[in-house]
């Protein structure tokens, strides 16, 4: 799971928010749109990529 | 040591344990559920180095295949994959629980419409009805009467799939606006919080809040037991919630083989996270790095 060096920034997938990270993400990573409150998965790193987090399926849990 | 991090999302608390692994310098392998490929028919290996899998992947039934094959790789799995069967379906865990003589809430499992109906004159209204694999308060209803009971089965049994089929019903324990949450690791209660809320379900992910409680010796007796009870050893990482019952002390409701514990460490004191690390340390035989 490698990681970018510094933090940086994209744009929400859902509502085009430019959401910041504070520190460096990691694959598969779940952020919050601060403007639209979609869940997001970081699916890459080095450049930020992000998708909409899939759904919770019937069978996850703790 | 080789250590596997199972996983699927990276939550709040996946980061608290690689950040941890991080800091002692312990190199992680990194396996996505999602991207796993088994040969399930490879030769058994004897590995050269202890290698210790922890599983913090959601998907139960994913989990559970995966970490079985990696024991069959001679993996060591936190926890092992007989304790996530058993914990990952409440049916099997009740059964675990009474068989052991742990107390928990009294329940009936129903296989149709009709016995579905007949269980819950049994356990006299209102009833909880649960799902048997499900978690975070998800599909955990209450139902004040009949007519209640029989919406949900109706859409239970029309809509869901074949596992809607055993139906599991619970009486309503009649209890504080809390409930407890035990964390045992290797066989130890390290921690404990109360989950207050006005809502019925108290779970943190339906917006419970939290707070510690010290763990006393009756709390962490019972704790221990319900552990043994769903196959833990001095292997095992589960998180125990219980009820307090007016008349009968405390019932354990549900045990939980991959826990969540965001909550529960500033409110405890308790670097949970730091101790599971140690926990992983120790299995693998590894000496604990000074933090």
């Amino acid at each position: 799971m490698s990681q970018i060096a510094t933090p940086t920034t994209e744009t929400c997938p859902e509502c085009g928010a430019t959401i910041t990270f504070a520190r460096a993400p990691r694959r598969h990573e779940i952020v919050r749109c601060p403007d639209c409150g979609a869940e997001l998965e970081v699916t890459g790193v080095s450049p930020i990529t992000l998708a909409l987090a899939p759904e919770v399926e019937e069978d996850w849990g703790e | 040591m080789r250590l596997t991090l199972l996983h699927t999302r990276v939550r709040v608390e996946e980061r608290l344990l690689i950040d941890e692994l991080e800091r002692r310098g312990i190199a992680v392998e990194f396996v996505h559920a999602d991207e796993a490929v088994l040969d399930l028919t490879a030769p058994p290996e004897t590995p050269s180095e202890p290698h210790v899998l922890l599983d913090r992947c959601l998907s139960h039934s994913k989990a559970l295949a995966v970490v079985r094959a990696y024991e069959s790789r001679g993996a060591i799995c936190l926890n092992p994959s007989s304790v996530t069967h058993v914990c990952g379906d409440k049916l099997l865990t009740t059964l675990a629980l009474t068989d052991a003589g742990v107390p928990s809430p009294r329940t009936v499992a129903a296989f149709s419409h009709e016995g579905a109906i007949r269980a819950a004159e049994q356990l006299g209204y209102p009833v909880v009805i649960k799902p048997c694999v499900g978690s975070w308060g998800r599909m955990v209803g209450r139902l004040n009467d009949r007519d209640a009971l029989e919406a949900v089965l109706e859409h239970k049994l029309t809509l869901g799939g074949p596992q809607h089929g055993v139906i599991y019903l619970q009486e309503l324990v009649r209890k504080p606006d809390r409930d407890i949450r035990a964390f045992v690791v290797g066989g130890r209660t390290i921690a404990a919080i109360v989950r207050h809320s006005e809502h019925w379900i108290t779970n943190t992910a339906r917006g419970g809040r939290a707070e510690g409680l010290p763990v006393s010796p009756e709390l962490d007796d019972l704790c221990q037991r319900a552990a043994a009870a769903v196959g833990g050893t001095e292997l095992s990482l589960l998180a125990i919630d219980l009820m307090e019952c007016p008349d009968r002390g405390l019932l354990v409701c549900e045990v939980n083989s991959t826990m969540e514990f965001r909550n529960s460490i500033e409110t405890t004191g308790i670097d949970i996270p730091a101790r599971v690390v140690d926990h992983v340390l120790h299995v693998a035989g590894t000496p604990a790095v000074v933090s």
